[in-house]
């Protein structure tokens, strides 16, 4: 009798313990996620091959070697309508690093500035700076990289264009600058300037171990600028200046010479590098305002200089405060770039927008683009993390 | 003759002088603020002559030389802006092509959204715990105004456009991301592998991608993915992309309202003998939520300015209308106006969403060093 109860109990109870005991309970859902996962994966796929069969479209990555028949008009390597569709993609991809990386510097310096600004004691200057970070991050991008473009493709015709001493030009087909055009003997200058960097970086190691040890100082900064710049400009001098420039000439209806950076990368560029500015410098007062005021009086107290103070003793410990969400901020503006796509300017998503209308390998390009936007964003916050990692407080 | 003793005494207080007059009043809050030292005076006046460049300009522009009738834009022939259109087309921008005899709709919605919000946002609002449950039936009660339904005529969402459809994108995204990012960061912090892994692989791939090219998967992969007699309303592909968006970033800042709540509070609830989504729903989430608030807010803000993004796949907000009116032939060429117009709304929405945000955190700093 008793043995047929426990033989009943662990019949009927056993799945019961199993949903009470919380490890196997936790199993369980898991299992049933993957179940449901694994449905809904293969829900997709037989939906998708079937719409493909349907379309008449093979997949794979077989398109990128296929001609494409448009053409780039800004591109970083050799590039025509008769490259194929994965070189295009390639010039798309070196556009969009180009104007994230021109971007990136410039928002950077734009956002130091204004944060800086913004703390400054005088009353008119912080709250006109002020209004103007409002005004900036509280309107959409989108909105200001249109205005952009449209004010600056409604620059007068190349005819009537503004220049800026007979070599820069202004007009609604963008800037025309000068192009360096390097001569034989122009490499010598480039590994002199190399030479001098490396050259500086041990300067300054040398005398920070030497400060370290004697108390004496260095003058590094005088030291590295004559490496850096000096060196070079003395070998350039040597070399007989090995450098001309090809100074554009407008003509008729278009220029010679030179080279042109075109309205929308130009227009691109200032509402991404604006826009990101402002909120850098959001976060730059935030770190400032974040080291205590004891930290300045204290080293005003050991006699530095209030420009000393910023540098040495300020700007460290608010870096610390500044990079995580800095790095989150450059992330951003890499990502915006994509909505170059509404005003015309041809970077990934926008080359990849036509090759998926003209080769209609809808999945592979929405492929490429996800797979290079992760891999940016992975490199860049695990150059971030590291650099984070190697200014962060040393705690006992 | 005796001398006289040398006395030298006041028998009262001398009266208090006032502070110089140049370390108060105007002339010492000009001292202090514009004039402390050369470079500060040189600021100042730097500052001072670019105001009066811009301010002047601007005004002179906007109103003073401005012409506000006429039926295009011919009929503005003084130097400033043309605010000629703002009459016949404020109701595209604001409605885009939404019937016109139904528009009532729209701003009874907006109307509603206040005691909807006022609960929520603000503390001591009367009835709050009534209107609660209002706030919990806007969605219902906006959508049945916007798309109709019974009673109401019907009006199919290809029309929805202007200013209304980037609050319509923007506010469904945000309600309809708020459970679902809460259910994600829990997941991402949970025990149990599987549900951890796929919870961190969706959030940090929706954050590592822009947001256009989930709207292109909205438009051209959702379609391939989807059986071929199943056609989803383009509206709704886009709150679906936009929700799946904006859950990833709102994971991240409601993990970080959980991260800091005490260990203390997880042990006594169980120590209670409450199970893990009571502990959850009655003991961490109100606590995690309630600090999450401002940068809920901000997240909302971010999420609002990329409602513009729809105009990339075809959808005719605010933006689009804009950019439609300025290729018109009658408005050719009216751009400036048309932004600065736009620019404007989104403006006074974000800024004043952003001092909320700003005047909650610095609530929630005092309450907590309580």
């Amino acid at each position: 009798m008793a043995r047929n109860a426990s033989a009943q109990r662990t019949a009927g109870q056993e799945w019961l313990r199993l949903w009470f005991d919380e490890r196997s309970r936790g199993l369980i859902y898991q299992l049933l996620v993957i179940l449901g996962l694994a449905l809904v994966v293969a829900f997709i796929v037989s939906n998708t091959i079937a719409n493909l069969q349907r379309a008449g479209l093979a997949s794979g990555f077989g398109f990128l070697f296929d001609q494409a028949f448009f053409d780039i008009n800004q591109k970083l390597i050799e590039y025509s309508s008769t490259s194929t569709f994965g070189r295009a993609l390639i010039v798309g991809m070196l556009n969009t690093v180009l104007v994230s990386a021109m971007g990136i510097v410039l928002a950077t310096a734009i956002g130091f500035f204004a944060g800086i600004l913004r703390l400054s004691p005088n009353f008119l200057l912080s709250r006109m700076v002020g209004a103007w970070v409002e005004i900036t991050r509280n309107v959409p991008v989108l909105l200001q990289i249109i205005f952009w473009w449209v004010l600056l493709t409604g620059l007068p015709k190349v005819r009537e264009s503004l220049s800026i001493g007979d070599s820069i030009f202004l007009s609604n087909r963008g800037v025309r600058l000068p192009a360096p055009l390097l001569e034989p003997g122009f490499e010598w200058v480039f590994v002199a300037f190399l030479c001098g960097a490396v050259a500086a970086i041990l300067v300054s190691h040398w005398s920070k171990r030497r400060q370290n040890v004697s108390g004496e100082r260095f003058p590094v900064f005088w030291a590295g600028l004559a490496l850096i710049v000096g060196l070079p400009a003395l070998v350039y001098w040597f070399a007989g200046a090995p450098l001309a420039w090809d100074v554009p000439k407008a003509t008729r209806f278009n220029f010679r010479g030179g080279f042109n950076v075109t309205p929308e990368l130009l227009a691109l560029w200032i509402a991404l590098s604006t826009y990101t500015g402002a909120f850098i410098s959001e976060i730059v007062r935030a770190g400032i305002l974040s080291v205590g005021k004891g930290q300045t009086e204290a080293a005003g107290s050991l006699g530095l200089r209030p420009g000393q103070t910023m540098r040495l003793i300020v700007i460290p410990q608010a870096l610390r405060v500044i990079i995580p969400p800095l790095t989150s901020q450059y992330l951003n503006l890499t990502k915006n770039s994509s909505l170059a796509i509404a005003i015309g300017h041809q970077e990934l998503v926008s080359i990849g927008g036509t090759i998926l209308n003209q080769s209609g390998q809808a999945l592979e390009v929405v492929g490429i683009w996800m797979v290079f936007y992760l891999g940016l964003s992975l490199l860049t916050s695990m150059y971030m993390n590291w650099y984070n990692r190697r200014i962060a407080l040393v705690e006992r | 003759m005796t001398a006289q003793p040398f006395h030298r005494s006041q028998a009262e207080m001398l009266p208090e002088r006032a502070a110089p007059v140049t370390t108060v009043g105007i002339v010492g809050w000009l001292r202090a603020n514009l004039f402390s030292s050369w470079i500060n005076a040189a600021f100042t006046l730097i500052a001072f002559y670019l105001l009066w460049l811009m301010v002047p300009a601007l005004i002179d522009w906007a109103f003073v030389n401005a012409d506000t009738a006429g039926d295009n834009r011919f009929a503005c022939t003084s130097s400033g802006a043309c605010w000629a259109w703002v009459d016949q087309r404020i109701d595209q921008f604001l409605y885009g092509f939404y019937t016109a005899d139904q528009t009532w709709r729209v701003d009874l919605a907006v109307v509603l959204l206040i005691p909807a919000l006022a609960p929520l946002l603000f503390e001591g609002v009367p009835f709050a715990r009534q209107l609660r449950w209002f706030s919990l039936a806007y969605p219902v009660v906006a959508t049945f105004l916007l798309v109709g339904g019974i009673g109401l005529e019907g009006v199919p969402t290809d029309k929805f456009g202007g200013f209304m459809l980037n609050l319509t994108v923007g506010l469904a995204g945000i309600v309809l991301s708020l459970p679902v990012g809460i259910l994600l960061a829990l997941g991402r912090r949970s025990r149990l592998p599987v549900i951890r892994v796929l919870c961190i692989c969706f959030i940090e791939t929706v954050r590592g991608v822009p947001l256009i090219t989930l709207l292109f998967v909205s438009n051209i992969i959702l379609p391939i993915f989807l059986p071929p007699d199943v056609t989803l309303d383009s509206l709704i592909r886009v709150i679906v992309m936009v929700t799946a968006f904006a859950s990833a970033y709102m994971a991240e800042v409601i993990r970080g309202g959980l991260q800091a709540i005490p260990r203390g509070q997880y042990e006594a609830a169980q120590a209670l003998g409450l199970r893990y989504w009571q502990m959850m729903g009655l003991i961490v989430l109100p606590q995690a939520l309630k600090i999450s608030i401002p940068g809920i807010v901000n997240t909302f803000i971010g999420l609002f300015k990329d409602t513009t993004l729809v105009i990339i796949i075809g959808l005719f907000d605010i933006l689009g209308i804009g950019n439609a009116m300025v290729s018109n032939p009658d408005w050719l060429g009216l751009s400036t106006e048309a932004y600065v117009f736009i620019a404007l709304f989104f403006f006074v929405a974000c800024f004043s969403m952003s001092r909320y945000s700003i005047h909650l955190e610095k609530r929630l700093d005092t309450e907590r060093r309580e």
